[in-house]
């Protein structure tokens, strides 16, 4: 039960949040309440697919080919590869982040995930048109590039800290996931 | 609606290939959807509140008199500050973007707006946290903010 509250700590504070918006300012809360709701009924249709598509991946998706596709020594090519798979038309962000966690641990190097989910969020082609329309073409154009190499050096560069100090703790929990999965193998 | 049809049939063709192949591998990629969902469903409430309170307080209006209420470069910061935390649909900010932009704010201003709008995700840290780690988390949005900057100033001198 403890355990429980303390898990879901975060959104309980932010129902409390809510309540006391509901008691101060009605008018912000229905609003904040709808536009929860209505993200909500996004998620709930599309999270389900997208976490099942994830374990499809973990299951089928061969290590050997991920890492020679996307890993730290596909290069140009990788890169390539990142930039097309983000652009195409599939959704927010965090439908992204259960895919790319699974890439990496497949061997995806930081740099290509870093490209993947910047090209996802900031160079979607259909975004890029409504882009278009109300802001103009030399600015969308300009803001496409600029944004494709400050990925590009953003990912470098995290790879180069990460490689130097690696996040100990998730790096952890996933070789617990991974343990789970294989059970008897490296149970002690 | 792209997304979901997008999103579904990538499901259905990889199923019916998963199925064809082993019965016992999808069950246990099902297996593995469903504790990975689990894991992550606090963060995704979190971040569905966090979303909801923000956009509540945060409207178009409100952001139009943020940013057009400063000048110069406060207002550039501001824009990326506010970029930097909603999380607007880009059929919403795009246009809000655009209006801003006839109404007299700078294309730094709009550019720092834009580009921490898609770039930057503070709302939904949480979940990115769930699935990446806390530093992976950390650099991209914070070496991303510093990026959009630097692209805002880029954008301002040359547009």
């Amino acid at each position: 039960m403890m355990n429980i509250l303390k898990k879901f700590r975060f959104p309980i504070l932010i129902a409390f949040v809510f309540i006391g918006l509901a008691i101060w300012i009605p008018d912000t809360a229905a609003r904040s309440s709808q536009v929860t709701w209505d993200y909500f009924k996004e998620m709930a249709l599309i999270m389900p697919a997208v976490f099942i598509l994830m374990g499809l991946m973990e299951i089928w998706v061969p290590k050997d080919k991920i890492q020679k596709w996307l890993g730290s020594g596909s290069g140009i090519k990788g890169a390539a590869i990142s930039v097309a798979l983000g652009t195409l038309p599939t959704g927010p962000l965090y439908v992204a982040f259960p895919m790319t966690g699974s890439l990496i641990r497949k061997g995806a190097s930081v740099t290509n995930m870093v490209i993947f989910l910047g090209s996802w969020a900031a160079l979607k082609i259909p975004q890029l048109m409504v882009e278009i329309k109300f802001l103009g073409v030399s600015f969308t154009l300009l803001r496409f590039s600029l944004t494709l190499v400050a990925l590009l050096l953003v990912g470098l560069l995290m790879e180069t800290i990460l490689r130097k100090n690696p996040d100990k703790i998730w790096l952890e929990n996933v070789s617990e996931e991974m343990e789970e999965k294989n059970p008897g193998k490296i149970k002690m | 609606m792209v997304t979901i049809i997008t999103i579904y049939s990538l499901l259905g063709v990889g199923l019916v290939a998963s199925l064809i192949r082993s019965r016992e591998k999808t069950k246990k990629a099902f297996k593995i959807a469903g504790k990975a969902l689990l894991k992550t469903a606090p963060s995704l409430l979190t971040v569905l509140g966090i979303v909801g309170l923000t956009l509540g307080i945060l409207t178009s209006e409100t952001i139009s008199k943020l940013v057009g209420a400063e000048s110069g470069f406060t207002a550039t910061i501001f824009a990326a500050v506010i970029g930097a935390i909603t999380l607007i649909p880009s059929l919403v900010a795009f246009p809000l973007a655009g209006s801003l932009l006839r109404s007299g704010a700078t294309v730094m201003t709009i550019s720092a707006f834009v580009t921490t709008l898609v770039m930057v995700g503070v709302v939904t840290a949480p979940m990115e946290i769930k699935s990446l780690g806390k530093k992976f988390t950390l650099l991209r949005n914070g070496l991303g903010f510093i990026a959009a900057l630097v692209i805002a100033g880029i954008m301002g001198v040359l547009l």
